[in-house]
């Protein structure tokens, strides 16, 4: 019996040191092979921005001036240095001053800072919308009847145009006073950045909290688990791989429901209001206006890359039951 | 020599001992699909004693799974009585009577070898220095007390299952039930594991509802084999191995598989499944290998 006992151990490591090294060999890669991997990523990710660049100046050395028109409409822009500033008057015109008086701050540090001011609200409208849309989620998960009756107002909702409904919210919240809490005008933005961010969140969640096998179901019915049991320890942890993309997705819509909204409330100090202000310089100023377009941009790829952060932390739960 | 009969001694204390694991009485179960009634399970008659193995064998759409499902209360009889340790499916279920284990391991992914076993315990706030010594004690039970670490991408299918048996185990659970936990594995792999059930049974003295549709694992494993017939699911004969009866349990290895005695239960069982219908009509879908 002992003897059984033991060649069974001792077996079992043996046969299963082949099984499980060969295929955690096999779809993890040396280090050197993944840094060099992560490096190509990123070499690749330079030859893009280095490309359009180069095909910005071409079409604008060799396009004619007043661009390509085809039966009336302009199909490709005008290449003066009004309508296409060179790449390099565009990055050296972020280096200096705003504005020519004396005290003016450089023009990439006031659009560093409006961005900042732009990400805080959009952070704060992505938090509510994960709030609200975990929540219809759940709800939805809930009651089958919940999911009828909701998500077809949730998907309508996104069809509403975002600037018609900016300056609505604007008014209402300027009438909310509780006490001593007064709506501020960033709310609102913040708001309607939660409106675009929460629709996504609430599709992919739902999604994830209704992807646990039937067999992970029964197994924790058969350990007479309950409703708030089964949420945590079986459907958040399997719903991370379909949240995580739905909150990305959710951090991008943020971002352009926050600079939307700035632009259509008029708020001051996000790169909502800087990108109009300088557009209307543009005549005098043309490198001037595409600095907050930058600006933008890389707001966006910040709010979508803290996420990818998020999805590094939470890698184990990305992880697939696979039958060997 | 001491290890298993300790266990085994000390499961004999408890009073339930004399209680049988399950008892199903006049059991029916009628599903209602689209295209009408299908009756799965008619007039089921079955007693497991305390700590008995017993197979349930027949081809697919038999009702084998079915009638698991039922003591398991994961679906409820539409007739018929039907008690666990002498109480009802539910109490059963609720108290923790029974661990179970499907034909997929059904790990969570996410989870590690040693937390796949410790979730049974942690639902039920067992205290983590106690978790923590259970679930050693469990994985090197199966022999996995190396891979504590590991998630279950990295383990084979074999493997896998081990910890899906650990985890089942986890609650010293007096019944085990196990639908095809081995029907997904290769032949090497599974005769290993039967081995391994074998033992493993005999160190916990639980009773065992076995769901299979492979006549050689029902034999080699069982003390009773339940023959059962489709459309309607009936229990067709058992067929008591003498396997079972002479020797101990744990005392069944790899050599037994070669005994004339193996062979001939075997064949009773072949027999039983095919019961007077023509041979190839009747057993479809079960493996004779």
């Amino acid at each position: 019996m002992r003897e059984q006992t033991e060649t069974a151990v001792t077996d079992a490591p043996d046969v299963a040191m082949r099984d499980a090294s060969a295929p955690a060999r096999d779809t993890r890669p040396p280090r050197r092979a993944r840094g060099g991997r992560r490096l190509a990523t990123w070499l690749w990710g330079l030859a893009g921005i280095v490309a359009i660049a180069l095909i910005w100046e071409v079409y604008k050395l060799l396009g004619p001036a007043d661009g390509v028109v085809i039966g009336g409409a302009r199909v490709l822009p005008r290449t003066t240095d009004l309508a296409m500033p060179h790449v390099w008057d565009m990055a050296g015109r972020l280096a200096e001053p705003v504005t020519r008086s004396a005290s003016a701050q450089p023009l990439w540090l006031v659009i560093v800072l409006a961005a900042l001011t732009t990400l805080g609200i959009a952070a704060a409208g992505w938090l509510v919308g994960l709030v609200v849309g975990v929540g219809l989620a759940l709800v939805m998960q809930r009651w089958r009847i919940a999911e009828w009756g909701l998500l077809p107002w949730i998907v309508l909702s996104q069809t509403v145009p975002l600037i018609a409904f900016a300056p609505v919210v604007k008014s209402w919240g300027s009438r909310v006073e509780i006490g001593a809490f007064e709506w501020q005008d960033w709310m609102s933005v913040a708001l309607i950045a939660s409106y675009l961010a929460f629709f996504p969140i609430a599709v992919g969640a739902l999604k994830g909290l209704q992807s646990p096998d039937v067999i992970h179901e029964e197994l924790m019915q058969t350990y007479a688990a309950g409703y708030w049991q089964t949420l945590v320890k079986l459907r958040f942890p399997a719903a991370v791989p379909y949240l995580l993309p739905a909150l990305r997705l959710g951090a991008a819509n943020a971002v352009v429901g926050a600079v939307v909204a700035e632009v259509s409330t008029g708020l001051q100090g996000g790169i909502g209001r800087i990108l109009i202000q300088f557009a209307g310089q543009a005549s005098g100023d043309p490198a001037k206006a595409w600095g907050p377009i930058f600006g933008a941009v890389v707001l966006g790829l910040v709010a979508a890359g803290s996420v990818a952060l998020l999805g590094v932390i939470l890698k184990n739960y990305r992880r697939t039951e696979e039958a060997a | 020599m001491s290890e298993p009969q300790d266990a085994s001694g000390s499961r004999q204390d408890r009073p339930t001992q004399t209680t049988p694991a399950v008892e199903v009485h006049g059991v029916d179960k009628v599903f209602e699909t689209r295209s009408g009634h299908v009756q799965a399970l008619e007039s089921i008659d079955l007693t497991v004693a305390a700590g008995e193995f017993v197979s349930l064998i027949g081809p697919s759409g038999c009702g084998k799974s079915t009638l698991m499902r039922l003591v398991a209360d994961l679906d409820e009889p539409t007739a018929g009585d039907l008690a666990v340790f002498g109480k009802s499916a539910r109490q059963a279920r609720l108290d923790q009577e029974y661990g179970i284990a499907f034909q997929q391991a059904g790990l969570l992914p996410w989870r590690t070898v040693a937390g796949n076993v410790a979730l049974p315990l942690e639902l039920h706030g067992v205290a983590s220095a106690a978790r923590a010594s259970r679930v050693a004690e469990l994985l090197d039970m199966v022999g996995l007390a190396d891979f504590a670490d590991r998630h279950p991408d990295q383990l084979s299918g074999g493997m896998q299952q081990r910890v899906a048996i650990a985890r089942a185990l986890a609650e010293q659970p007096r019944l085990l039930l196990m639908d095809e936990p081995f029907g997904a594995l290769d032949e090497m792999t599974r005769e290993k594991m039967q081995t391994e059930l074998v033992r493993i049974s005999a160190e916990t003295g639980a009773a065992v509802v076995f769901v299979t549709h492979s006549i050689p694992e029902a034999v080699f494993l069982s003390d009773r084999v339940v023959v059962m017939s489709p459309r309607p699911g009936r229990i067709r004969e058992i067929v008591p191995m003498r396997l079972g009866a002479e020797a101990e349990r744990a005392e069944r290895t790899e050599e037994l598989r070669e005994e004339r005695a193996f062979f001939d239960m075997v064949t009773a069982v072949r027999e039983a499944l095919h019961g007077g219908s023509p041979v190839g009509a009747g057993a479809r879908g079960v493996e004779t290998r």
